[in-house]
């Protein structure tokens, strides 16, 4: 047999370093603490999986999950269509390119306490520009919950679709002129450009513009704290932050993160199945495209 | 047969095409040579019926198909960039003209496995784009263009943006790809060498106007101009003013003489060659030949000789031009055809 040089575990025990301290040691602190009883003195206990099993018989920990999750689908329903929408129609060239960029960059910069705080006040129906319209509909997000995630939606739709926006509008600048010409002298109709140029050229930004979306509305916590003080409708990360149990929540944070990584792993397989590797040879060109 | 009658393109006031009358025909293969800028892609996309003349006509087999735009043309391109509908397999990227224009499905299988075939794509039939080299890519983008049956073939640059290896073998197949296509094929290059392995016909282009067009070996032979000379030469022309020459009274009514790199000689062919005292200013190597950088009276050349030479910078290097390798241009920048029985 060959003998197995033994100083490679050299090499890579710097990065094992890092992870464990980045990720692996944090991450089975909160293990080990979903799996004790915590005393008053400090003192700790094991429990086993019970507070698993009481998260998972919660209901509250049901009702907001599922909010959760119609939170986050009907945000990338809202964001990823009407983003590509923006980006097919920003200009490609002249003053209005750095115009739109900037303009769309803008709620990107807002920190999300800040937006929080700016929709607390729009929607307020004594003085808020959009509670005070809406008024007369009956809204109030204070007193009604769905009232209070309507405002949420929106806030996020304005918060986050420029992000998406700007990703679809990077693919979209990566497609050569060529292509458009190719699709021209073809007859191509303007939706066969988009369905078989321009979509497929943005598929792999867009890829990443879900699993951004997903994760960070999935996540959300700073802007619904900030608007509602962790009111109704509560999300996982309400709830989380309102259980006082230190075991319990440790328990709940396990069962959250491996959600998001079982979702995210979920949406990576789907959008990513009908990729081949990049070509060896990938055109010199159109770098970017690809990326 | 694409016809072109005095056309030209301005584009927000500057001139993009000017006076262009050409005439191509069906079978052979029609180069469009010049430097970057001259032209050749506002040329093709005109051709190609992208762009509308701002003056003159294009007629296709006697037809005006001047401002008819390009989706009732029938005409195929290829590009630098190797496009390809990235969603789709090799096998229906090639299919897509045919079935658009609703092509039996029988039939489509047919066409594609025979430009497959062509193309030795046979392997690759159910794979991506992506997943495919760059030359395998533009192998493809050439079959969809051959499919397709159209009477305009246009190329503009194709082999540009593939690596040399890759570049050496697809354009020596290019000439029997289109050999039994009916079509009228232009593809543009910069590159000199190019045109003439593709022989053909070539039409040269300079600053938006053809120069010269005709068999590529005779524009290469005889330019009719300086300007064509510079274009179809690689590495450049080397000139010198008739008054410097070694020997002036040779060329008499000539104004500027000019000499391929390769007929610098190190050694005489002739009795009586020109004879050059040189400096060598640089010098640089490829394996098997040498390119040398002199400085001749001021003018800078490039000699290009066989085999591997250490000819220091600085040092004083005798050359030699043969009177039959000269090319002689008036005042004007045309040819001057040196009689050679009187000489």
């Amino acid at each position: 047999m060959k003998p197995v040089n033994q100083k490679a575990w050299l090499l890579v025990a710097p990065v094992l370093l890092l992870v464990a301290i980045s990720a692996i040691i944090p991450l089975m602190t909160v293990v080990n603490y979903s799996v004790q009883y915590v005393g008053s003195t400090g003192r700790f206990s094991w429990v086993g999986d019970e507070w698993y099993r009481e998260v998972l018989h919660d209901e509250k920990f049901w009702n907001a999950l599922w909010r959760n999750l119609v939170f986050s689908g009907l945000i990338l329903a809202i964001q990823i269509p009407l983003g590509v929408l923006i980006a097919l129609n920003m200009p490609r060239k002249g003053w209005g390119v750095p115009a739109c960029l900037v303009l769309m960059a803008l709620p990107l910069l807002i920190p999300w306490y800040v937006v929080g705080m700016i929709w607390q006040m729009f929607g307020r129906v004594d003085i808020g520009l959009m509670g005070v319209m809406l008024r007369d509909f009956g809204y109030n997000y204070e007193g009604d919950p769905m009232d209070a995630w309507f405002t949420l939606i929106l806030m996020d739709v304005w918060h986050w679709t420029s992000l998406v926006a700007l990703l679809a509008y990077a693919g979209l600048v990566s497609i050569p002129d060529a292509y458009y010409q190719a699709a021209r002298i073809d007859g191509a109709s303007k939706w066969s450009v988009f369905r078989y140029i321009q979509l497929p050229r943005m598929a792999r930004v867009l890829t990443i513009a879900i699993l951004l979306r997903f994760m960070d509305s999935f996540m959300i916590f700073t802007e619904p704290f900030a608007v509602i003080a962790g009111g109704d409708p509560v999300f996982l990360s309400t709830e989380l932050k309102q259980t006082v149990e230190l075991g319990k929540k440790a328990a709940m944070s396990i069962i959250y993160f491996l959600i998001i990584l079982a979702l995210c792993w979920v949406f990576y397989a789907v959008m990513t199945r009908n990729d081949g590797e990049p070509g060896a040879a990938d055109q010199k060109q159109t770098k970017g495209g690809g990326a | 047969m694409l016809e072109l009658r005095d056309v030209s393109r301005r584009v927000s006031g500057v001139d993009h095409l000017s006076g262009i009358s050409i005439r191509l025909e069906r079978g052979a293969l029609n180069v469009l040579l010049g430097p970057t800028r001259a032209g050749k892609t506002s040329l093709i996309r005109l051709m190609a019926g992208l762009d509308r003349p701002s003056a003159g006509s294009v007629l296709f087999d006697g037809q005006d198909v001047t401002g008819r735009p390009v989706s009732k043309r029938n005409v195929a391109m290829v590009y630098q960039q190797f496009v390809n509908y990235p969603g789709w397999t090799v096998r229906e990227n090639i299919a897509s003209p045919l079935k658009v224009r609703g092509t039996a499905p029988a039939e489509i299988e047919r066409e594609v496995k025979r430009a497959a075939d062509l193309l030795r794509l046979r392997e690759l039939l159910d794979r991506r784009p992506a997943e495919l080299s760059g030359g395998q890519q533009q192998r493809v983008a050439i079959a969809r263009a051959l499919v397709k049956k159209a009477g305009l073939i246009l190329l503009d640059e194709p082999l540009a943006n593939l690596d040399y290896k890759l570049r050496e073998d697809l354009r020596a197949e290019l000439p029997r790809l289109f050999a039994d296509s009916a079509a009228v094929v232009v593809y543009a290059t910069t590159e000199p060498a190019e045109a003439l392995l593709l022989d053909g016909v070539t039409v040269a282009m300079h600053e938006g106007k053809v120069v010269q067009a005709g068999p590529t070996q005779s524009l290469y032979r005889e330019p009719q101009d300086l300007a064509t000379a510079r274009i179809f030469s690689d590495p450049p022309i080397n000139t010198i003013p008739a008054a410097a020459a070694a020997n002036p009274a040779r060329f008499a009514g000539a104004t500027t003489l000019a000499v391929r790199a390769h007929h610098i000689r190190l050694q005489p062919r002739s009795a009586s060659p020109d004879v050059y005292v040189t400096q060598v200013e640089s010098i640089e190597i490829n394996g098997s030949e040498s390119f040398v950088r002199l400085d001749v009276r001021g003018q800078h050349w490039v000699m290009l000789a066989r085999g591997i030479h250490a000819f220091a910078p600085g040092t004083s290097l005798t050359v030699y031009v043969e009177p039959e390798d000269v090319m002689q241009f008036d005042a004007a920048g045309q040819a001057i055809r040196p009689r050679r029985e009187a000489a």
